[in-house]
């Protein structure tokens, strides 16, 4: 899809940016660059302007990740308790991927974060949208496994 | 090291927070059945001159971390500009904070009642909130909320018959840091990457759109309804001299009991720790304490009796922040604290300006090298030397942010880093974890 140069920009389109990446990223899994082309000609944007609020931010996905997206805390607060790289390490050797990786039937990505602002719940990691707090290995194995049944029979 | 000092808060009358335990504390049924809404009626019967000096008597400041006189932020938006707008920021990113996901999921009402009022004063008839994007919760129980508001009429045209309309909207963030920053968050909300716009123009002057904007954190806008309805001598009869009224306090790290705790500000922090929080994990012995959030300066365990209040913190070369407690025992390595936090810092830089793009990682490399043993002495001086040469000269606030940790934790354990550095090793932390991205091991022995 080609995009048509762009001499002005409207600023309330502009403003709906975020939430189109959003809507596309929810639709297609991850904002490709298809995807971000198409938000481009719908608000009217130069796909400059897309790819640079689409960039900037770490929740837009620019390349595919898995079904469920794994994100551990690493903050202070989740160090502390007991969390943060053990946890890491865990998923690491349970998932066979590295942080930044996908698994090859791309059930799970996992991704190192910053603070999720649930320091009362620490050690925590969300899946998806989903927090979850005061973590332990074996309620994370549990939840892998809950998890893994469920794309199982899919 | 137990409390030795009379508990003088146990008996403090929690306002702020008074719904939240309460089942389905978040609906407008439940707000309106404990006097919600009855401070908007009442502020809507009065002047919106009136109300801003009630705010300037009750001397409210801003709770986002600045700590900013509302009073004052809201005499800044001028009165003839005939379009205004009320940015609400939702975007808590702080590390050691979690009461605004707290007040926008168990009790958004209140908010929207404080916004209300706040948008009537400054007349504002347009109004943003801007919410992380990672609290998913929290954007269903903000949509819910204003929707539930519109219905009951507190919300729309002609609200409560007073001839005042109010819109509101709920715009998500994406995962930045800096977007809590003011003109960062402005920046998100038109659609743009979160840089920081220059200061001045202020908001107030030239914010959302070039408009004129009132900018407030959710905490601030929560108290408003309760000055409106107890009086501005009530909320000035809380606190100390400078800090008034009722604050919530993230509590986290190593306290038996992490949480929320809503004290008056003045409120010690050992107070907060062995009264409200259940004292130290582990019977261990308190070594550290940041006392609002990842930003501010480090304080050792001989320094918990100062009152938490923004002018007592700054004395003790400290800062209130966002009034994030993060507690760390004895078994703590403050080098590692210091690498975690800047780690934090260099990863949330927006990329703006130099310092902090280049000097965050550069103080993030050589903490890196002192924490694995692998610096020399001269190290930890350059450490001081490079925080010296970013903090105050940045474009936005964040350059200041992210030296205090790696500066406070050299200047109240410099012991540690030297002991790093002489014996290759950490001498202090009994966890054996491994360090940075490459997975090297570093503590473990």
């Amino acid at each position: 899809m080609g995009v048509k140069l762009q001499t002005l920009t409207d600023p309330k389109k502009r403003a709906m940016l975020l939430s189109a990446l959003y809507i596309a990223q929810e639709q297609f899994g991850w904002l490709s660059p298809e995807a971000l082309e198409r938000v481009a000609g719908r608000l009217g944007l130069s796909i400059g302007q897309v790819r640079s609020t689409a960039s900037f931010y770490t929740m837009f996905r620019l390349e595919p990740k898995g079904r469920y997206h794994v994100q551990v805390c690493e903050g202070l607060s989740c160090y502390l308790a007991g969390g943060a790289e053990p946890i890491v390490d865990h998923l690491v050797r349970r998932l066979g991927i590295r942080p930044g990786e996908t698994t090859k039937d791309g059930t799970f990505s996992l991704e190192i974060v910053q603070c999720l602002a649930a320091c009362d719940l620490s050690p925590g990691m969300k899946i998806n949208d989903e927090l979850y707090g005061c973590l332990k290995l074996e309620t994370i194995d549990a939840l892998l496994d809950d998890l893994t049944q469920r794309a199982v029979e899919r | 090291m137990k409390s030795d000092s009379l508990s003088t808060t146990s008996s403090f009358e929690p306002v702020l927070t008074r719904n939240i335990h309460r089942p389905g504390s978040e609906k407008i049924e439940t707000y309106l059945g404990n006097g919600g809404y009855r401070a908007a009626r009442r502020a809507l019967e009065r002047t919106p001159a009136e109300i801003i000096q009630l705010i300037k008597d009750s001397g409210l400041r801003g709770r986002g971390g600045a700590g900013f006189p509302a009073g004052v932020k809201w005499e800044f938006m001028p009165r003839d500009a005939s379009q205004k707008y009320l940015a609400v920021n939702t975007d808590e990113g702080e590390p050691g904070t979690f009461k605004d996901r707290e007040i926008v999921e168990r009790d958004p009402h209140q908010v929207i009642e404080g916004a209300l009022i706040a948008a009537y004063a400054v007349g504002a008839g347009r109004a943003f909130v801007y919410i992380r994007g990672e609290f998913f919760l929290g954007v269903k129980r903000w949509t819910k909320a204003i929707a539930d508001a519109y219905e009951h009429g507190f919300l729309g045209k002609n609200i409560l018959k007073s001839g005042f309309d109010l819109e509101m909207s709920v715009h998500r963030g994406a995962g930045a840091y800096i977007c809590g920053e003011e003109t960062a968050m402005l920046e998100s909300l038109e659609g743009k990457p979160g840089n920081p716009r220059l200061k001045p123009p202020y908001p107030a002057q030239a914010g959302l759109f070039g408009l004129p904007t009132l900018v407030h954190n959710i905490e601030t806008l929560a108290c408003i309804p309760h000055i409106i309805e107890r009086g501005p001598d009530w909320f000035a009869g809380i606190g100390t001299a400078q800090s008034k009224g009722p604050k919530i306090f993230s509590v986290s790290g190593h306290v038996n009991r992490p949480g929320n705790y809503e004290l008056p500000l003045g409120v010690t922090l050992r107070e907060i720790i062995y009264t409200h929080a259940g004292g130290v994990r582990d019977g261990r012995r308190l070594k550290a304490v940041i006392p609002g959030g990842a930003s501010t300066p480090i304080m050792t365990a001989m320094q918990i009796d100062v009152p938490m209040a923004f002018e007592t913190l700054r004395a003790a070369g400290s800062e209130l922040g966002t009034g994030a407690v993060i507690v760390m025992d004895e078994t703590t390595c403050m080098v590692e604290v210091a690498r975690r936090l800047t780690r934090f810092f260099s990863h949330e830089s927006c990329g703006r300006c130099v310092p902090c793009r280049i000097g965050s990682v550069r103080l993030y490399e050589a903490l890196e090298r002192v924490e694995r043993g692998q610096g020399e002495i001269p190290d930890i001086d350059r450490i001081l030397e490079l925080a010296h040469g970013i903090g105050g000269i940045t474009f936005c606030p964040m350059g200041t942010a992210l030296v205090n940790p790696a500066r406070s934790a050299i200047k109240c354990f410099r012991n540690e880093f030297e002991d790093h550095v002489r014996k290759g090793h950490c001498v202090v932390s009994r966890r054996a974890f491994r360090g940075g991205p490459d997975g090297k091991d570093s503590h473990r022995r």
